[in-house]
């Protein structure tokens, strides 16, 4: 037994209609406990109506070095957006 | 924590001019610096310690408070002080978390606290002798808290940021519960009058001395204003301060110990008397009325705990052995 208690990601959802936002870590023995631990230290005022633990070594993050090649085409691929076509104003949108 | 293995691996950072110059134009642009982020080795430093500076605060913060919870006055003062201190506890473990972003461990900070390489706020060095105390403690430590705090909301670190909007958050009520003990007592008998004014009499200078050395002697503080890791200097935040709470003490009816406390009208606050920075500084390097229990308190909670650990790991990998076993 290594006798680190394993971290986990912490995720709540503030009500029901949004999705899980990460909002810290924990430590914890199981998933069980990082639950209860996850309630006390991160819901102590309504801050939310349901928490996912996920083990924080099971995260895989792109690299921050990367992001330009990664996130750049966005804005590069300009037709990927709708100001990109000229339609005339009498036909209105949609 | 996105991936602290990996930070903790490869921290070190190729400091050319041109780096720091990069780093320095994001910072400037109010640009958010994320853990996985590319920063000067020595920002990481700083963080490393100031934030578990802060946790490690946090924590010894809840035993001079602690020491009150059985003997509250009434069921009401005794839930809003227990709520109280389980929300510090809760602001020490998002701080620790933070800090863990940045690849340092909560094993590393537990053990450097337990062993009394990392320092914590000196004002936790002065026992809470009365009730009175827990009233003062909100009132001023918390409001100083407050104080510090605010401008870290937008301090350059992401996960740093974020923790203090959470504190944030929680501070108000700390500090209302606090005036409120403060106020009831200052509006009580002569006795629970003369208790109010001894607990201010003793906390005034600690809590005026959180804000650290004047700003000619704070040797630390220029680097971390052009890194926007701190906003305002402390001399700036200890004014705000004093301002904020001697109208809050002539409300109550009680005098805040300093004979040379007078309204600058052209600066447009008070002018305070010397602050004694020998005590500060013997308090800071431990030898505090209270330093000693307050690291014994910590090593013993740490020690006795063992066996809990140590018995939900062993639960835990016996769950998952028998998880595995029915796969
Ligand atoms: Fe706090
Ligand atoms: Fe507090």
């Amino acid at each position: 037994m290594s006798g680190e208690v394993p971290l986990w990601e912490v995720f709540i959802r503030p009500r029901n209609g949004l999705s899980h936002k990460h909002v810290g870590s924990i430590h914890a023995a199981d998933e069980v406990m990082a639950v209860q631990a996850a309630r006390d230290v991160y819901t102590r005022r309504g801050e939310g109506n349901s928490i996912w633990v996920v083990p924080s070594k099971a995260i895989t993050a792109s690299d921050p070095a990367h992001a330009d090649e990664n996130f750049e085409p966005t804005s590069d691929k300009i037709y990927r957006h709708p100001t990109f076509y000229d339609i005339p104003e009498e036909v209105g949108h949609m | 924590m996105y991936s602290q293995g990996l930070i903790g691996a490869d921290g070190r950072t190729n400091e050319t001019p041109e780096f720091l110059e990069r780093f320095q134009r994001r910072i400037d642009a109010e640009e958010k610096i994320e853990p996985n982020d590319e920063m000067p080795e020595g920002y990481r430093r700083t963080l490393v310690r100031q934030i578990g500076q802060h946790a490690h605060s946090e924590i010894v913060g809840m035993l001079p408070e602690g020491n009150w919870i059985t003997r509250a006055p009434s069921l009401r003062r005794k839930a809003a002080l227990l709520a109280k201190v389980q929300d510090e506890g809760g602001h020490g473990l998002y701080l620790y978390s933070a800090a863990e972003t940045l690849g340092v461990s909560r094993e590393e900070m537990t053990e450097e606290l337990l062993d009394g390489r990392a320092k914590y706020s000196s004002i936790f060095n002065y026992p809470t002798l009365s009730w009175a105390d827990i009233g003062t403690i909100g009132w001023l430590v918390d409001g100083a808290a407050i104080m510090n705090q605010i401008p870290l909301c937008r301090c350059s670190f992401g996960p740093y940021a974020r923790a203090m909007i959470r504190v944030c958050k929680e501070e108000s009520f700390h500090q209302r519960q606090g005036y409120e003990i403060v106020m009831t007592l200052a509006q009580g008998s002569p006795e629970q009058k003369e208790m109010a004014q001894d607990s201010l009499n003793r906390w005034w200078w600690p809590s005026i001395m959180m804000f650290g050395p004047h700003d000619a002697d704070s040797q630390h503080s220029d680097q971390s204003m052009t890194w926007k890791i701190k906003r305002f200097s402390n001399d700036e935040l200890r004014q705000k301060f004093i301002d904020a709470t001697v109208p809050q003490a002539e409300y109550l009816g009680l005098t805040i110990p300093d004979p040379d406390l007078k309204w600058n009208e052209e600066k447009g606050g008070y002018d305070h008397g010397p602050i004694d920075w020998d005590e500060f500084w013997r308090v800071v390097k431990g030898h505090g009325p209270m330093a000693k229990d307050r690291i014994k308190a910590r090593k013993k909670a740490w020690d006795d705990g063992k066996w809990v650990r140590d018995a939900a790991l062993a639960h835990a990998e016996k769950r998952q052995a028998r998880k595995m076993a029915a796969e």
